[in-house]
Parts: structure tokens; sequence; C-alpha cells
């Protein structure tokens, strides 16, 4: 294996790894602040990358079909947070998971309805097109280092919101105790709808962002949401912080596990077995290790202060 | 009458907990309420808040009906509420704290500091980490960061080292001096007293005596205040 192999299989881990935190940033919010899982994030994946796909095809443009995407899981959001979500507030885990599956079903269903069973394709901007240099000689793709700097974006900027900013307090606050910062005037429902849309907007951008690397189908949103999952408890539920370290380490280890595991097997099998285990102990390798991260530190890397 | 309670009754799930309190406060008085524990102090205060609803009776202020009103919204109409057990938010910051329940108005963070030193010195600091009587200095000064026109505390001194309570004491004299009405329950009556203009006793749910602080004898604190 070459230097510049491992670098850009780097890449790539880093790339999934912030498409990741942009999933679960908004889940991990959702659970900390309103103490509620949602299955339906990765429809709300799906609907950012309909939403750019849709509008980039009819106006030709990939930018206004990444604001599209933004403001239409933003309102997808809302919207089912007013109409179904904020019931589900005070009720058991299981009738949210419930209820938010069935989001999924309407959700996929809704999405065929419009578009139909076919996937549709988006095209990388011609601004983002090309390649450049890698140390080593390889060459990786302008839009995926371009991915990896939006989720550095999103990082920062939700660092500012969350820990700088009056609304990011109030969030916090609402975090630790939700009757007692509705006793200071606070309208905690609407800060939740706020909440839950923003967590729907980066949802929306990943599934937009990953749209033109993959195709655009009903059911995108799922695969990613098991690992969005795996990263918030290893994160440790709740916590940006550890959403974003556990997103990038999950990404890190699922791409170079994928390399590095069939190899390293060849060393006791024969290679044509060598690489069929390794595929198969790769795919294992972040549930592996979500174990025993969760035997080290139950509560995940960085446990929100309150839980 | 900037608070105008009347013949609320309120039930915690199935059981009733208020049966017909009434009680006033003007503008700028202190009102200290009054009872054994038990008596119903703390869902009398909840009750005027909102968090827990009363069922029958009215709450006004400034002659605003609350009923059916949200908690945020009693909280913008001018209650600041001061908690039983404080309630900071042990997450945030002192700093966060108080800024998390800023609204406009004379109460900004330099008043508040100016209020409690102590809390300027501890800005930085996780609101987990202070002493009792540092969180109590920050749920005072988190509820006057909104701006209220009626400042609620409930067990204003409870649990606190004697030399904390003079500080909290001080600053609701001050408060009180100020020109802010207070309703306050606290179980110190040397302290309480002197502040209150009024006092209302509850007994089982009920309120059974008002009266000036002059007006409390020995008496009277004997039949309903007495263990």
């Amino acid at each position: 294996m070459t230097f510049a192999l491992a670098l850009e299989q780097l890449l790539n881990g880093l790339q999934l790894g912030v498409m990741l935190f942009l999933m679960a940033a908004g889940l991990t919010l959702i659970f900390g602040v309103m103490g509620l899982i949602n299955l339906a994030h990765g429809s709300l994946y799906m609907v950012g990358a309909f939403a750019c796909a849709a509008v980039a095809a009819a106006t030709g443009s990939f930018w206004l079909g990444l604001v599209a995407s933004l403001a239409c899981a933003a309102a997808a959001g809302a919207i089912i947070e007013l109409l179904v979500i904020r019931r589900l507030y005070d009720r058991e885990h299981l009738d949210q998971v419930l209820a938010t599956f069935a989001l999924i079903l309407i959700f996929s269903e809704g999405t065929r309805w419009v578009f139909g069973s076919f996937p549709l394709y988006l095209d990388i901007p011609p601004l983002l097109q090309g390649a450049v240099a890698l140390p080593g000689g390889a060459q990786y793709p302008v839009y995926r280092l371009a991915i990896i700097a939006a989720g550095a974006l999103v990082a920062l900027g939700l660092y500012v919101l969350i820990g700088k900013t009056r609304l990011g307090m109030r969030i916090r606050a609402g975090e630790s105790d939700r009757e007692m910062i509705g006793a200071l005037g606070v309208d905690i429902r609407t800060l939740y709808t706020v909440v839950f849309a923003l967590g729907a907007a980066l949802a929306g951008l990943a599934g937009a962002m990953v749209g033109a690397l993959q195709s655009v189908q009903v059911g995108m949103g799922e695969p990613v949401l098991i690992l969005a999952f795996v990263v918030i408890v290893i994160g440790g539920i709740g916590s940006i912080k550890g959403a974003l370290l556990g997103a990038l380490l999950v990404g890190v280890v699922d791409t170079m596990g994928r390399l590095l595991l069939p190899q390293l097997l060849t060393l006791f099998f024969p290679p044509s077995q060598a690489g069929m285990i390794g595929a198969a102990a790769a795919s294992m390798l972040i549930y592996v290790m979500m174990a025993l991260i969760l035997a080290v530190k139950p509560r995940g890397l960085f446990p929100a202060a309150h839980a | 009458m900037l608070l105008d309670v009347s013949k609320i009754e309120a039930s915690y799930g199935a059981s009733q907990a208020l049966f017909g309190v009434d009680l006033a406060v003007a503008e700028g008085e202190a009102v200290a309420l009054m009872g054994r524990n038990g008596m119903g102090k703390t869902t009398t205060i909840r009750a005027i808040c909102n968090l827990n609803p009363p069922r029958a009776g009215s709450v006004r202020l400034a002659g605003t009906d609350l009923k059916g009103k949200p908690s945020h919204r009693v909280a913008k109409l001018g209650i600041g509420l001061v908690p039983e057990g404080r309630r900071c938010f042990p997450n945030l910051t002192v700093h966060e704290n108080l800024e998390a329940a800023a609204r406009p108005g004379s109460w900004t963070l330099e008043r508040v500091n100016a209020l409690f030193p102590r809390l300027a010195e501890r800005h930085a600091q996780m609101a987990r980490s202070l002493s009792g009587g540092e969180q109590q200095m920050l749920a005072i000064g988190r509820a006057l960061m909104t701006n209220p026109r009626l400042l609620i505390l409930d067990e204003a001194t409870e649990g606190l080292a004697p030399v904390i309570r003079q500080d909290i004491w001080a600053a609701i004299r001050k408060l009180k001096a100020e020109g802010l009405s207070i309703l306050v329950v606290d179980k110190t009556l040397s302290e309480l007293l002197p502040v209150a203009d009024r006092c209302v006793i509850l007994e089982n749910g009920k309120s059974v005596w008002q009266g000036t602080s002059a007006e409390l004898t020995a008496d009277v604190q004997d039949r309903y205040l007495g263990v």
C-alpha cells in the first residue's frame, strides 16, 4: 500500500465522518435537548437530497439546489415537529420510535409518489469539479475536499451558536431544566421547533452534498441514520463535541478498516479468503469499536453534563 | 393591585393541594407567604406561575388574567421566580445562567453583579460548582435579569449558612427599597418580618390569616406556625 492511497482513504474517511457529523449533530441535539429519538432524521436527509436534485435539474444551478435543500429540510422538520413530534416529548421512547418510524414510511412513499422509483442524479457543480494533487502524487476530487470544508464550517458555526449565543445558552438550559427555562420567560415550544428545524436543515445539507456523489433515491437516509446513531452513542448523547469526534472516528475507522483489514489478514489467510473475511470484519469494525468504547465509557466519550 | 390571587384551587394529580387561597401584592409591597411545611406555599407559587395551573379561582397580574397562559407568558408579563431548590442550570456558567434569562430592562449583568459581587467573581464558573449560597444569589440574579415587576422567592434562604443568609436578606431589603414588589417564603421569621409589609398564612391549602407584620402576634405564630 502506498502513502498516496493511505492519504486518499484517510480523506475519504474524513469526508464520510463530516457527512455523519451533519446527520449526528441534529440527531444528538434533538435527543439531548428534547429527549426525543427521531428515526425520521434519515428521511430529512433524503428530503434535502431530493430537493437539491429537483431544483438543480429545474434551474441548472447546484447552488440554488443547495439552498433549496436547506430550506425544504428545515421546513419539513418544522412541519413534522408542529404536527407530530411535539406530541411525543412527554411520551416513552417506544412511542417515539413507533411514530417516527411511521414518518419514515410516509416520507418514503410520499417521495416515491412525487418522484417515482427511479433514482435522480445530481451533478457536481463546475466550480468544484476536478481534482487536486495530493502529496505522493495521487489526485483527489475537489468536491470531496469541499464537503470536508463545509463540515468544518458547520462545526464551527454550531460551536458559536450553541456555545456563545443567547439562543444556544437557552437550548442548553432547556436541556437541563425544561420547566425552569419556561418559568424564566423562554417559549420552550418555539425553541424546540427551532432546534428541530436546525437539525433537519443539517441533515438536508448532508443529503444534498452526498447526492452529488451517489444516486438520490428513496430509502437513502436509513443506512446513514444507523451510522449516525452509532456516532452519537460513541460521542455521548446530547454532545455536539462528541458527535464531531464520534463522526470522524467512525468515518476514518470504517474507511481505513475496509482498506487495511483485508491486507492485514493476508498474513494469516490465503489472499482470496483474506479479502472476503477482511471485508466482513471491516463492516463490523465500527460496532466493535462502539462496544469497546462503551465498555470503558458507558455514557460515551463526551457525555452531556445533565444526563 | 399588582398581583391578585383569588380563591385558587389546585391539585397534584388526583390529590387536591389548594382549597381556596387568597392573596394580594401591591406595587412596591413585600408580602410574606407563611405556613408550616406541606400547607401549600410552593403549590400556591407554582399555581401563580402556571407551572401547575389552578383549576379554579383566578390569578391576575396588573389586571391581566393569567388563566390559560403558558408559564413563559406569565414570566414575560412580569413574574420573576426564584424556585425552591434554586434550580440553576448546572451545565451553564454563572454568566450564561444570567444571560439565558435576560430580557430588556433596567436589570443588566452589571447591575446584578453589583448586587452580588460574588457572582461577578465567579462569572466563568459552572453553576454546578457553586456553593448553595452562591447558587441562591445566582437564582435571584437570574430572576432579576428577566426584569420582573414581581419577584417571587420560594424558600429564600433555606439550607444556607447564617453568614450567607445575611447577604441574601440584605439583597432582598435593597430590592424592596428600590421599589420592587416581592412575594417571599422563608422560615426565618426574625429576618422575614422586618422586610414584609404584610403576611399571609396558609393552612391545609387555604389562606387562613392575613395581616401586617406587626399584627402577627406570638399568639398567631403559635397557632399557625408553631411546630
